[in-house]
């Protein structure tokens, strides 16, 4: 093949995807220069979005959420616990995400993915701060009992915009939630009801209800490269370019994040032309 | 609008400065630096041969690790290294060292508000310290929206918890001087040092507080990269007499 001296001559004698191996920097920005990229997306547009609600029968509120090809699956568990002195009418959250190694092959079994925690502690940060889940809703009898919610975000696939999709299948979760119907037993214990008329004990909530969901937070990742913005990157893209904005909205327009870890320097202009 | 701050400080008054470098001698290169009482102490060992698995061997790579004061290191640990990482592969120079691991071990002595603008901060007086190539240093400030509206800068662990509704890191890149003809430093027909590297919210608050933060930001890191110029060149006319 000869060493290569400047990339128009190679690319002629070598295949697409073999060019596109080697030097995907030059294969993207050719795509570019015509603002589209290789899977025919404009530059602006997001993936197909899909979400399923009550994939898993087992737990109180669940969701599969999909954009593109990146998966996550979302669960939520309700337990009863004893709130704490501080906030004793208020429940808690607790959010875990994790990245098994079937969702990526860089992730290998016994080593934790490098975003994990690092996604795990925004996507809580943004689910607490954005005040989509009001906690006294949580809360059953005051100082005495409150639900404790464990969210668990399972990564089934990554590639590409690991927050985002995390955040529609938490907040898809979220809505898919009904709390189960407890009662308060003889020894002063929250225990679940199981079927209507059976006890004689005075429910504590009527009937299964859902919990409300207030300005409900959404979020887009882009890359940039140069003058252009990418939005919706995949995992090949964010590989390359080196810079990643994630901006958090909620239904009220307020900013609820922009996280831009490092990356080129951007100008005023591009940061109104993402938000 | 006047504004109450427990310490007498107006809105834009940062807190006092100190940094020092080459405080650790095995290391080759070290830096404290403390904003009122938030102190970080950060060190810098390398370039080392080779790097890690799944970085790229064409440039040098950086790695990070923070230590807090007490407890375990968990995921705000991890969230940190990461901010610190992505900040600083995009300041430093990395096609000069290919293949080589530049470590950063970050030790927090005491947080009292703004933990990481300080820790940025001094890594990068760090690196300067330890003679890594660099394009520009960056300068970080913390800014706050209180929950009353204002924005206040720097603020105390006390105002961080009880006052704000949001708050933000950013960072930007030194503001340059130059021998270069000006046109040379524009970056999309604005002047290098309006950019922003690194930019962390925390909390709701409307863009339009974003923007105001990020001015007052600007402002507030053209006073710190004055700071930092003349610590720099203070030092180093030290230990050229010393030399």
């Amino acid at each position: 093949m000869g060493l290569p001296n400047a990339s128009g001559d190679l690319s002629t004698e070598v295949e697409v995807d073999a060019f596109r191996r080697l030097f995907p920097l030059r294969f993207y920005e050719k795509h570019l220069l015509e603002s589209i990229r290789p899977d025919a997306r404009p530059l602006g547009r997001a993936r197909e979005t899909t979400i399923a609600l009550g994939a898993v029968a087992s737990a109180n509120g669940s969701a599969l959420a999909k954009i593109g090809s990146t998966t996550m699956l979302a669960a939520i568990k309700m337990e009863v616990m004893t709130p704490s002195l501080e906030t004793p009418d208020e429940g808690c959250i607790a959010i875990d995400f994790h990245m098994p190694p079937i969702c990526s092959p860089i992730v290998r079994p016994g080593r934790p993915a490098e975003a994990a925690p690092v996604v795990a502690k925004q996507l809580s940060d943004t689910i607490l701060s954005s005040g989509m889940i009001n906690l006294k809703e949580l809360s059953l009898v005051s100082g005495k009992a409150a639900w404790m919610a464990y969210l668990d975000i399972y990564c089934l696939d990554a590639d590409g915009a690991l927050f985002d999709t995390a955040l529609l299948s938490a907040v898809a979760a979220f809505s898919h939630l009904e709390i189960p119907v407890v009662s308060l037993n003889d020894d002063g214990k929250i225990v679940l009801s199981e079927e209507q008329g059976l006890s004689d004990r005075e429910p504590v909530n009527k009937e299964k209800r859902k919990i409300n969901l207030s300005s409900v937070p959404f979020s887009l990742t882009c890359v940039l490269h140069k003058n252009y913005i990418l939005a919706d990157p995949t995992a090949e893209e964010e590989s390359i370019m080196d810079t990643i904005v994630t901006v958090v909205l909620d239904s009220s327009s307020q900013l609820v994040s922009l996280q831009k870890p490092g990356g080129t320097v951007l100008a005023y202009t591009s940061a109104i032309q993402v938000s | 609008m006047e504004v109450d701050r427990e310490d007498g400080r107006s809105q834009n008054q940062l807190r006092p400065l100190a940094c020092s470098r080459n405080i650790l001698h095995r290391a080759h290169g070290s830096a404290s630096w403390s904003q009122g009482d938030t102190k970080v102490l950060a060190a810098v060992y390398g370039p080392k041969a080779g790097t890690k698995k799944n970085e790229n061997p064409e440039k040098a790579c950086i790695e990070v690790i923070w230590k807090p004061k007490t407890g375990q290191i968990g995921k705000p640990e991890k969230e940190y290294e990461m901010i610190l990482k992505r900040t600083l592969e995009s300041v430093c120079i990395l096609t000069v060292n290919p293949n080589t691991t530049t470590s950063i071990i970050v030790q927090v002595v005491n947080d009292d508000g703004a933990l990481l603008p300080s820790a940025i901060n001094a890594a990068c007086m760090a690196l300067v310290d330890a003679g890594i190539p660099m394009k520009h240093l960056a300068v970080a400030v913390c800014c706050c929206v209180a929950k009353s509206g204002y924005v206040i800068l720097d603020p105390t662990k006390l105002e961080e918890q009880q006052k704000m509704k949001a708050f933000a890191y950013l960072v930007f890149p030194n503001s340059v001087h130059s021998v270069l003809p000006e046109g040379s430093l524009r970056v999309e027909g604005e002047p290098i040092e309006n950019g922003i590297i690194t930019s962390v919210t925390h909390g709701i608050m409307s863009v339009d507080d974003y923007f105001y933060c990020l001015e007052r930001g600007r402002a507030a890191s053209v006073k710190l990269s004055d700071f930092l110029r003349r610590n720099l060149q203070q030092q180093s006319t030290d230990s050229s007499k010393a030399g």
